[in-house]
Formats: C-alpha cells, sequence, structure tokens
C-alpha cells in the first residue's frame, strides 16, 4: 500500500538536498533517520526511557548520568528519506576539467528485499507470445469468466454510487474486465455505470401498401429446329457464300431483285417452274429404273467372266451387252464412233450414209452405258457425219466432219444444238467429204486444233481462234505414179483422195494417210508437199490406218479388198496379212496388249486377232448382228472396261465384252512378277517382229 | 423443260414402271401417275425415310448427301431420288 510521506529536510552541507520520492518497487523503506551528529545508542535507550516511564524507573548501571538542565535540552529530530548508509562523497573525475569532481547527487536508494516475481502484464509481448501458445481454451475460459464478471458488474453498478469505494474496486476490477471483454468480443455498448438508464420508444410504423404493374408481354413464336453436324455445316456453307458474294458488290443489287422476283414466281407459278428442278433428279430416276430393267446385263458387264473359255483353249468370244439405237436414227448408218476419254462410259456415234445416192441429214448422238435406251446427248445435223473426233483433254468439245466436206466443233457443255464452230466454204471447207478428224495437242498460243483429211486431197489444220475455225493446209495428197487414165485427154486427177488418217502416238509431227486408190502415205507436218514414205497397201481404198498403240513402228490398215494389213513402217511389205473374207469396215488396236485387235466385216463378223497367241488365224469370228445383211462399219475398244462397241449400218450400236481368253496376258515363267507396262507390250511386238525378219525355215 | 417431261414419260413408260411420283419440298405430291389415297400415302412415309436417310448420310459426313435411295421389296421396287428441292418416286417391278 502506497503510503506518502512528508519529510521535513533541513539543508546540510554535503548531504542530500532533496528528498526524492523514489518509484516504489515493491515495498517502500520506511527509513528513520536522525541526525548523523548524534551517532549514539541512547536513542533506543530513550525511547525505551519514554515507554518505561509510566512504570518503575530502573537505571541500568552504566546509563550516562546527566543534569536536569541537559535533560530538558531539546532535540530535533528530522526524518529525512536519506540512505545513511550510502556515501556522501563519492568523486568522479572529470576529463574536460581534469580534476576529481564530487557527484552532485548520490543515490539514496536501499534496497532491503528484492523478489523476482513471475508475473506479466498482460499486454507485454511475452504475454502475448503465452497466451498465443495457449491458444482458444484460455480466451474460453476468459470469455466464461468475464461472463461471469459481467453478471457481477450489473449487481454492482446497480448498487448506485452509495458504495463509491466498493464499486470503484468494483469498477476497477470489472474496468480490466471489461477490458478483456472488448479485446475478446465485438465493442458493447460502454454505459454509464453511475448513472443509465435504458429507455426504448418505439416510432410509429408508416403502412405498407404495394404496387406492381405489369407490362404486355412480347410477342411470342415458338421455334423448333434440329441441330445436327450438317445443318451446322449448311450454314457455315450459307455463311461462306455469301460473304463471297459481298466481295462482289456490284453484282449484289440486282441479285437481290433477281432473288425478290424469283421469290414471286415461285409463289405464283408452281406449276410450271418446278419441273425444270427436277431434271437432274429424273435424269438418275431414269438411269437406276434402266438398271433394274437391264440389271442382268450390267451385271454381267460388270462381273462375268466366260468359265468356258479354258475348255476353248486360245479361243474367246464376244458376250452381247446393251444394244443401242435411237428412233430418229433409224435409217442412218453408223458412220464413227469414239469413247470419251474422261468419262469412261460415255461414247460418241456419228450417223450418216455412206452411201451415195442416199445423202441426207445426220445426227451427232452420245450414249452413256448407264442408259442404253435414250442417249445423253443428241444433235441433228443436215449432212450426215463421217468422222467424229473427242478432244482428249476437254471431253466437252467434239470436231466432227461432214459428208459435205464442212467441219464443225460441238460444245457439249451448251445448251444449243448447233455446233459452236462450224467452217463454211469461205473459210476453207473441204469440197469432198471429210473421211477423218483427230484433235491435236494445243498449239502454242493455247489455241485447240484439229486435222481433217478429205477426199479432195487436202489434209487442214484447222485452230479454234476466238469464235472462228482458222484452216491451214498441211499437205496436198498429190498422185505417185499416176497413171494417166483419163479419157481423151482429160488430164489426170493429180490429187489423191485420202480416206483415212492417223497420227503416231509419241512421235507428234508424224501420220499416216491412207487414199482411196489404196496407198498409204507417211507424212510429217513439216513437209508439205513430200511424202516420207509410201507403201503399196491395198486394191481398194484404205478404210483405216491406225498406229499401234504401244510399238512405235507398227501400224495396221485395213480396205474394202477384204484384207487387213500389218505394218513395219521401216518396212516396204507388209509383216502380217489377213483375208477375212469380206470388205473390212474397220480396224482398231487393243489398248491394253500390243498384239491384239479387232476388225469388223460387212458380214456382220467380228474378228479377234492376238498375234501373241495365233498369227494366222483369228481368236474369234463372231457374228454380233441378227440380220446377216447388216454391215459392221465401226468398232472401237473401250480404253478401260474389257468392252467393244460395234456399229452398223442400221444405225444401232452393240456393245460387247471380250471374254478372258480374248485379255490374255504372256504367262511368265512361275516366281517371276508379271511384269506390266507398255515395254512389256512394246518387247512382245518385238519379239514377234523379230521372228518374222529372221530367215523364213526358222519360223517356229 | 420440254426435255424433263420427255424423260419423265420415258421413265412412266418404261418396262415395270408402276407409277411415278413427284413431291415438292414439304411432302405434297405434285404430279402422280397414281391413285389419290396411294400417292399421299406413298408420299408421306417416303419423305419421312428420305429425310431420315440423309439426316443419317449427312451426320456421318456433313460433304456428304444422299444421292438416292431403293427399297426392294418382295413385289416390287421403290426407288426414291431426293433433290433440294424437289423429290421423285418410282414405282417399279424389275423382274417384269
Amino acid at each position: 500500500m502506497p503510503v506518502t510521506h512528508k519529510t521535513l529536510v533541513k539543508s546540510k552541507q554535503g548531504s542530500n538536498a532533496q528528498s526524492q520520492q523514489k518509484p516504489l518497487a515493491a515495498k517502500t523503506a520506511k527509513v528513520v533517520s536522525k541526525k548523523k551528529d548524534e551517532d549514539d545508542g541512547t536513542e533506543i535507550g530513550e525511547g525505551g526511557d519514554e515507554w518505561m516511564h509510566g512504570k518503575t524507573l530502573i537505571k541500568p548501571p552504566d546509563q550516562l548520568d546527566l543534569t536536569e538542565a541537559e535533560l530538558k535540552e531539546e532535540f530535533t529530530r528530522i526524518l529525512t528519506a536519506n540512505n545513511p548508509h550510502a556515501p556522501q562523497n563519492i568523486v568522479r573525475y572529470s576529463f574536460k576539467e581534469r580534476s576529481y569532481k564530487p557527484i552532485s547527487s548520490v543515490d539514496q536508494l536501499a534496497v532491503h528485499f528484492f523478489l523476482e516475481g513471475n508475473l506479466l502484464h498482460r499486454d507485454s509481448d511475452e504475454a502475448r507470445r503465452q497466451k498465443a501458445k495457449q491458444g482458444l481454451p484460455d480466451e474460453k475460459a476468459t470469455v466464461v469468466t468475464e461472463t461471469e464478471d459481467e453478471k457481477l458488474e450489473t449487481p454492482l453498478q446497480a448498487a448506485g454510487g452509495e458504495e463509491a469505494g466498493d464499486v470503484e474496486e468494483g469498477g476497477g476490477e470489472d474496468g480490466a474486465h471489461s477490458v478483456d471483454s472488448k479485446t475478446g468480443k465485438k465493442e458493447q455498448k460502454l454505459t454509464n455505470q453511475f448513472n443509465f438508464s435504458e429507455r426504448a420508444s418505439q416510432t410509429l410504423n408508416n403502412p405498407l401498401r404495394e404496387r406492381g404493374c405489369q407490362t404486355e408481354p412480347p410477342p411470342r413464336a415458338s421455334f423448333s429446329a434440329t441441330a445436327n453436324q450438317w445443318e451446322i455445316y449448311d450454314v457455315y456453307l450459307e455463311e461462306m457464300q455469301k460473304q463471297e458474294k459481298n466481295k462482289e458488290k456490284a453484282k449484289a443489287v440486282p441479285k437481290k431483285e433477281d432473288d425478290k422476283g424469283k421469290k414471286k414466281l415461285t409463289l405464283v407459278e408452281t406449276q410450271s417452274d418446278d419441273l425444270t428442278k427436277v431434271a437432274k433428279v429424273a435424269k438418275i430416276i431414269e438411269r437406276m429404273v434402266n438398271q433394274n430393267t437391264f440389271d442382268d446385263i450390267a451385271q454381267d458387264f460388270r462381273y462375268f467372266e466366260d468359265a468356258s473359255d479354258e475348255f476353248r483353249e486360245q479361243e474367246g468370244t464376244l458376250l452381247p451387252l446393251w444394244k443401242f439405237q435411237y428412233d430418229q436414227a433409224k435409217r442412218l448408218s453408223v458412220t464413227a464412233l469414239c469413247w470419251n476419254q474422261s468419262y469412261k462410259d460415255l461414247f460418241a456415234v456419228g450417223l450418216g450414209s455412206y452411201d451415195f445416192t442416199k445423202q441426207g441429214r445426220g445426227m451427232l448422238v452420245f450414249y452413256s452405258l448407264k442408259n442404253s435406251t435414250y442417249p445423253e446427248y443428241n444433235y441433228p445435223t443436215t449432212s450426215g457425219i463421217l468422222c467424229l473426233d473427242i478432244h482428249p483433254d476437254r471431253p466437252y468439245l467434239v470436231a466432227v466432219g461432214f459428208y459435205d466436206g464442212c467441219v464443225a466443233v460441238y460444245n457439249l457443255k451448251e445448251e444449243r444444238p448447233e455446233p459452236v464452230y462450224k467452217s463454211s466454204s469461205k473459210s476453207g471447207k473441204h469440197t469432198d467429204p471429210v473421211w477423218q478428224v483427230r484433235w491435236q495437242k494445243d498449239d502454242m498460243d493455247n489455241h485447240q486444233n484439229f486435222f481433217s483429211v478429205s477426199s479432195d486431197g487436202r489434209v487442214v489444220s484447222w485452230t479454234l481462234v476466238k469464235s472462228e475455225l482458222v484452216f491451214t493446209d498441211i499437205i496436198k495428197l498429190s498422185l505417185v505414179g499416176a497413171v494417166s487414165e483419163g479419157p481423151e485427154g482429160v488430164p489426170p486427177p493429180t490429187m489423191a483422195c485420202g480416206t483415212s488418217f492417223d497420227f503416231h502416238k509419241q512421235i507428234n509431227y508424224l501420220f499416216l494417210v491412207g487414199t482411196e486408190e489404196g496407198k498409204i502415205h507417211k507424212c510429217s507436218k513439216a513437209y508439205s508437199s513430200q511424202f516420207l514414205e509410201t507403201y503399196d497397201a491395198h486394191n481398194m481404198a484404205v478404210d483405216a490406218v491406225k498406229w499401234n498403240q504401244f510399238h512405235p513402228k507398227v501400224f495396221i490398215s485395213c480396205s474394202s479388198d477384204w484384207t487387213v494389213k500389218i505394218w513395219d513402217h521401216t518396212i516396204r511389205t507388209p509383216v502380217f496379212i489377213f483375208d477375212l473374207n469380206a470388205a473390212v469396215g474397220d480396224v482398231a488396236w487393243s489398248p491394253y496388249s500390243s498384239t491384239v485387235f479387232a476388225a469388223v466385216t460387212a458380214d456382220g463378223k467380228v474378228h479377234v486377232f492376238d498375234l501373241g497367241i495365233n498369227k494366222y488365224e483369228a481368236i474369234c469370228q463372231q457374228p454380233v448382228v441378227a440380220k446377216k445383211k447388216t454391215k459392221l462399219t465401226h468398232i472401237e475398244f473401250n480404253p478401260v472396261y474389257p468392252i467393244i462397241i460395234v456399229g452398223d449400218d442400221r444405225g444401232y450400236v452393240t456393245s460387247l465384252k471380250l471374254s478372258p481368253n480374248l485379255r490374255s496376258k504372256p504367262k511368265e515363267k512361275k516366281g517371276q512378277e508379271l511384269p506390266r507396262g507398255p515395254e512389256v507390250e512394246i518387247a512382245k511386238m518385238e519379239k514377234l517382229l523379230s521372228l518374222l525378219r529372221e530367215p523364213e525355215n526358222s519360223k517356229a | 423443260q420440254a426435255e424433263v417431261e420427255e424423260t419423265l414419260k420415258r421413265i412412266q413408260t418404261h418396262k415395270g414402271v408402276i407409277g411415278t411420283i413427284v413431291v415438292n419440298a414439304e411432302g405434297i405430291p405434285i404430279r402422280t401417275t397414281l391413285d389419290n389415297s396411294t400417292t399421299v400415302q406413298y408420299a408421306g412415309l417416303l419423305h419421312q425415310l428420305t429425310m431420315k436417310a440423309r439426316s443419317t448420310v449427312r451426320d456421318i459426313d456433313p460433304q456428304n448427301d444422299l444421292t438416292f435411295l431403293r427399297i426392294r421389296s418382295k413385289k416390287h421396287e421403290i426407288m426414291v431420288a431426293p433433290d433440294k428441292e424437289y423429290m421423285l418416286i418410282v414405282i417399279q417391278n424389275p423382274s417384269e
């Protein structure tokens, strides 16, 4: 308990002038000091004396005897706070003054008792650390204790202001607790402990009113659609197309108008517009219907292989497949056949007449194997067609040669029935029937061009320049060794009549021309008046001359003199001669073998030869038309499928499938791979030819 | 346009063909050679089937599209060729 002391200090020299109130540690020392002058033990005695005053006086033997005057002397006692044991004259050396100086103030504290306690202030660092270590349990305990204390608080507070001391103490304690509670909980309302009353009042509650409003619901329509992979794809495609259209902005406006116009049309005229859009679908359906009707033929075409060929040794047969006929072409005869190189099932038929007396109209008809009842395209012409050729690279361009000497080019992509280009008498048309046309490679200006040969003795090259046909005479066929048979001095015709020609497959400038006189001339595009070579081929007009597809030296020719001859162009005599007992209309090499070729005769037979198998006879001789009177006029091999088409003079085209024996590949020794490719074919032919060049005795 | 008419005529007169129906995009028959009730029945049923078939084909590969559909039954064969706007149905007896 802190007790305040009052001290009267008499100043004295060398002693403390002030009395200091020391900060109190635990206890304060009560210092009673007296004057140092009288440092004797009498004070205790005196005190004892005073104390013993009421009792009998007992004088100790060694007590001082003092006079009464001395006894009455008053001695002043001063209580100072000076420590009697503290030295009064501590001296320190001062470096400044270089002398010893007495310290002004000397520590007067005397510690009587010292005890290290183990209490920590709650806000000190160490206390906080300890609290943190001990964690929550202590907090809760403090909370619990705090709540208890709060309860204690309230009754204390309720006591009022009477017990000030107690309340102060309680307040002090509660103050401590409330500090705790503050730190532990949220702030509680600090209430005035002395003068507090809680009084609540309630305000008027405004009456609640609800007010709502409803808008008109937006117009709704239900929409349903499916989201498929392809619908998404379609939308994207449309978007792309729209974007592309937007790029061509110039066309955007009129297109929109067109669309609107179209919409109107479709609404109003639903009947008439619809059918044009059905065209494509109708075509597909027609093919399907035909496929059903001719199902067995289609199956045969694809899959049938004549099994009996194994028993027939080396002979083969031709299986008739579709028959193509067109009503409007009934009186005409097939004068030209050509397969399309790009679309392997499409072929062109030229219809006209070989008969000099029966010249009339003609027709250009295209058939597809997929539909044998009706042609894909047909173009009626005023004059009979004698020859045609389809461009190898541009399958929509067809060159046609007419009986009246004109040549024309048709474009299949266009809808109109007239040809795109046609030669006229001004532009160098032939004066005699055109017997053969052939497309050539594009010239240097990328114009398409083709050649034609005619009975007027000219071989002409036609170039498609923009919208015109420009002609160039390549060669004029002159009679070699003219026989002057002209009656009565009429000069003999100096021009030969070309009846067929063919260009070499590899050597572009080299070509052969067959003439009506039965000669074959080997010509070059470079030389316009001279032939490279002439072969005395036949006795009658050369109907067809064809280079071999593989071997670069071999060509074949046929004529109405019943013969088919095979030549090596370096040798002036034929290598092979075949007599077919009837006028041979056409001959064709096969595209798959260098030794196979087929010929058609006027007695309605097709002869197929394979020189690799049989050098003297045909391996197949088969009549293919019903009536024996029909003459077969043309034959063509399909470049891909093993079928041939044969045209006759009644306007029919018959397709036939070659049996396996006719398509035989050379047998190799077992164990070796079958070599393929044109080299093999060339080698095959070469072998044959070499056999012939050897002396006759060694023929196998 | 006359060509299309001719083609349709040829199909109708082809061997074994029982009837042809042209149906528009909504499944309503426009042209037919059969009687009304049969036409409506064929058109409705085949339209749904064709849409389903087309959806199937395109789901597998959106760049692909249905070219035609053949249903061969004991008695005859139904051939459907769909188009963007129209559909052509032909019923044929192939064995005749």
